[in-house]
């Protein structure tokens, strides 16, 4: 339970926007239209939260809509036996729209618009991309992630019944104990944050970092290692988890290079992701997934909703989110660093600049948790946005399991079947497409979840039982379409 | 079945439609957005012929015999037509959403053909990397190499007949949208009618020469650009040479 809570506080803190809305400055001398998002906590920008909701555009030469979006809890936490389950949630900070500099040609400014949204929605493909082959490998070679070896204790109810009608009620049973679990966790984890009690919340998310980074990989090492039957001696093997181990932490944690956190990112997702497919019993999953798509409709959406009100506090404090738990794809760090880089001037060059990485860290408000959550730096020049500030897209980590854990289980239960596998990947790359396209076009908080998962569920469903045979026969009649 | 069976035929199958990817594609975030948009049109025409021919095969009630496979030739047939509905329907969604379709003529049919060749492929490669043998009862023995070739075809008969049918809905001329279907229904058409590797691939291949071919003048070469592009005498580096005289 208690890293349940964790994970919660780890999914929720995730959600907290940054309490500056990264309102991209154009000077006078550059507009360009690009969909922003926010990326660091401790910047300051001139668009305030406030005054971006208050009023339709930013002062002066900024004309940014602000579009905050309540972040998208993808959450799931799952909550299970062996803790340390990330929370993730989606979130989708503020995204602003800011049009470019007046004068420029309509068409120019949406194509660019286009433009920049496209290379945004590719910085969010590639980790979910490779999060999944990450899964889908390891489902595919290593066979104790395939194995049944029991349940979670959040789903009790056993699937070995002999009629159908009481397998579905198990499962439905199952699914309802994992949402109420996470209803109350969210919950929870909101009214903790209401009371900051934030050193509780701090001390979860570094256990729950803790047990992922080290004894799931642990668990990972040692089956990889027995299905390819590769001897490692115990003094290694503790010096590779150790090192493996505490990089990851300082990574995630406090400060390092943005491919490398991010690299960390995907890595414990998909370790989490590998747990649910092993635990989850099989229709349990179907349903759970389905389950959690709606959950996290209704949490971002309805005005009650915990994720909204998570959202709303955090902006009324203007915090920052919890980085332990979300995706960033942040390419520049953006003004107001107190280590101005004058390199950075073409930075939009060099989207994974180290150096510039390691600034960003800086502002991004990382640093150790007792701080996190001090005023944002005073320190900075006024606005000096002489460089653009390109920030990433961030997306929780929650959305990443939930995503690997349908293609998993579409790879583990599909009859080996690898056309079900890459029906259900390009339906969740589609749905993560047009979720991002919802979002520029409404400008508000929306789940990542549901789009997603409904299209990989429908796929799922009938390419493995429309489309599998289709192909099959096909390919005996060796018949090409 | 040996690792250089499944390499070979991997990078046989799909090596061009990868140097098509990397030299044309991944370089524009927004061009990888349009093939994976293609994979999925793709995709879900593919959904919906499975569902019809499944339902014929339904209501015909699953007799053994000749019938499945006349079944299946019209669960084919079927498949081409909706799979050219949906090219058209695709052609709609990037001229709504285009920068000038001449730009991402590369993308047009790419989607397709690389789901289309995955799909129909990529069980049978997963396959070659087990245990054993080609042929032992009496098949022939090429039949993976023959199965790479055949979804090489058509992975590049994808990508020609997406240039065609782009230019031929730009140019409103509905004739050539009848052409690409009627050659896909032919290639189609002549795998199952023929059981010889052969000349199944005999005639994919000069249906793909002639489709390229094709392609290449819809998409504004000529003879005189091929020529200066073979001897690396590029229209504009001449231009540009003559500016800077």
């Amino acid at each position: 339970m208690l890293a349940g809570t964790v994970r919660f506080a780890r999914h929720c803190l995730k959600f907290f926007p940054a309490q500056k809305p990264a309102c991209v400055d154009f000077g006078a001398s550059r507009g360009r239209a690009m969909l922003t998002f926010m990326a660091s906590d401790s910047e300051e920008e001139v668009c305030d939260e406030r005054t971006s909701l208050m009023s339709a555009e930013s002062p002066t030469p900024r004309s940014c809509q602000e579009g905050r979006q309540g972040p998208e809890d993808g959450e799931n936490t799952a909550q299970w036996r062996s803790q340390e389950n990330e929370e993730d949630g989606e979130e989708d900070p503020d995204r602003y729209v800011c049009s470019g500099v007046p004068g420029r040609p309509p068409g120019l400014e949406e194509e660019l618009t286009l433009k920049y949204g496209a290379k945004h929605v590719i910085m969010l493909f590639v980790p979910v991309t490779l999060c999944m082959i990450v899964v889908v490998a390891t489902i595919k070679s290593v066979r104790f992630y395939t194995e049944k070896n029991g349940q979670l204790i959040y789903t009790p109810f056993t699937e070995d019944t002999p009629s159908v009608g009481q397998r579905l009620l198990n499962s439905v049973l199952n699914t309802l104990i994992m949402i109420s679990v996470i209803v109350v966790m969210t919950i929870f984890l909101v009214v903790l944050y209401k009371y900051r009690c934030y050193k509780f919340i701090h001390g979860w998310l570094i256990m729950s970092s803790l047990m992922l980074l080290f004894l799931f990989t642990y668990i990972y090492l040692g089956e990889v290692l027995k299905t390819y039957n590769v001897a490692m001696d115990y003094p290694t093997l503790l010096l590779t988890v150790w090192n493996f181990g505490a990089v990851g932490m300082v990574c995630i944690h406090w400060k390092g290079p943005l491919v490398l956190q991010q690299a960390y990112l995907i890595m414990i997702s998909a370790l989490m992701a590998l747990v649910f497919i092993k635990y989850l019993p099989e229709w349990s999953a179907w349903v759970i997934l389905g389950a959690i798509s709606v959950y996290d409709l209704v949490a971002v959406l309805c005005p009650k909703g915990p994720l909204r009100m998570l959202v709303e506090t955090a902006q009324e404090r203007n915090e920052p989110i919890f980085p332990a738990l979300i995706y960033s794809s942040a390419m520049v760090w953006t003004v107001g660093m107190a280590k101005l880089d004058p390199s950075s001037q073409g930075a939009l060059q060099l989207p994974y600049d180290p150096e510039m990485e390691e600034d960003s860290y800086d502002s991004f408000g990382e640093p150790s948790y007792p701080e996190v959550f001090e005023p944002p730096l005073t320190g900075y020049p006024g606005e000096e946005l002489e460089e653009e500030e390109e920030r990433g897209v961030k997306l929780g980590l929650g959305d990443f399991i939930f995503y690997s854990v349908l293609v998993g289980k579409a790879a583990a239960t599909g009859s080996g079947d690898w056309n079900t596998t890459l029906a259900c990947f390009v339906a969740i790359l589609i749905g993560l497409c047009l979720t991002l396209l919802l979002l520029a076009v409404f400008k508000k908080a929306l789940p990542a979840l549901p789009i997603s998962i409904t299209f990989g569920l429908i796929f799922y469903f009938s390419t493995d039982n429309l489309v599998r045979p289709f192909m099959d026969t096909l390919a005996s009649h060796q018949l090409y379409i | 079945m040996t690792a250089a069976v499944f390499f070979g035929c991997a990078f046989i199958a799909f090596g061009p439609a990868l140097a098509l990817y990397v030299f044309t594609i991944a370089t524009e975030p927004l061009r990888i957005i349009f093939l994976i948009a293609g994979a999925f049109f793709w995709l879900v025409s593919l959904l919906i012929s499975s569902l019809v021919w499944f339902m014929a095969r339904v209501i015909i009630d699953n007799k053994d015999g000749p019938t499945q496979k006349y079944l299946l030739i019209f669960g084919a047939f079927v498949s081409v037509y909706i799979q050219e509905m949906f090219r058209f329907a695709y052609y709609k969604l990037l001229k709504k959403a285009s920068e000038g379709l001449k730009s991402i003529n590369p993308v047009s049919g790419l989607g397709f053909g690389i789901m289309s060749g995955v799909f129909s492929f990529v069980n049978t490669l997963s396959d070659s990397l087990g245990p054993g043998t080609v042929g032992i009862h009496g098949d022939s023995p090429q039949f993976f190499l023959y199965s790479a070739f055949m979804t090489l075809v058509i992975i590049l008969l994808h990508v020609f007949w997406g240039i065609v049918f782009f230019d031929g809905c730009e140019k409103k001329k509905w004739g050539i949208l009848l052409i690409v279907l009627l050659t896909h229904l032919l290639v189609s058409a002549q795998t199952f009618i023929s059981s010889y590797y052969g000349i199944n691939l005999a005639s994919a291949f000069i249906i793909l020469v002639l489709m390229g071919t094709w392609a290449f003048l819809a998409a504004g070469g000529s003879c005189r650009s091929l020529k200066l592009c073979l001897l690396c005498q590029d229209k504009n580096f001449l231009l540009y040479n003559q500016r800077s005289r």
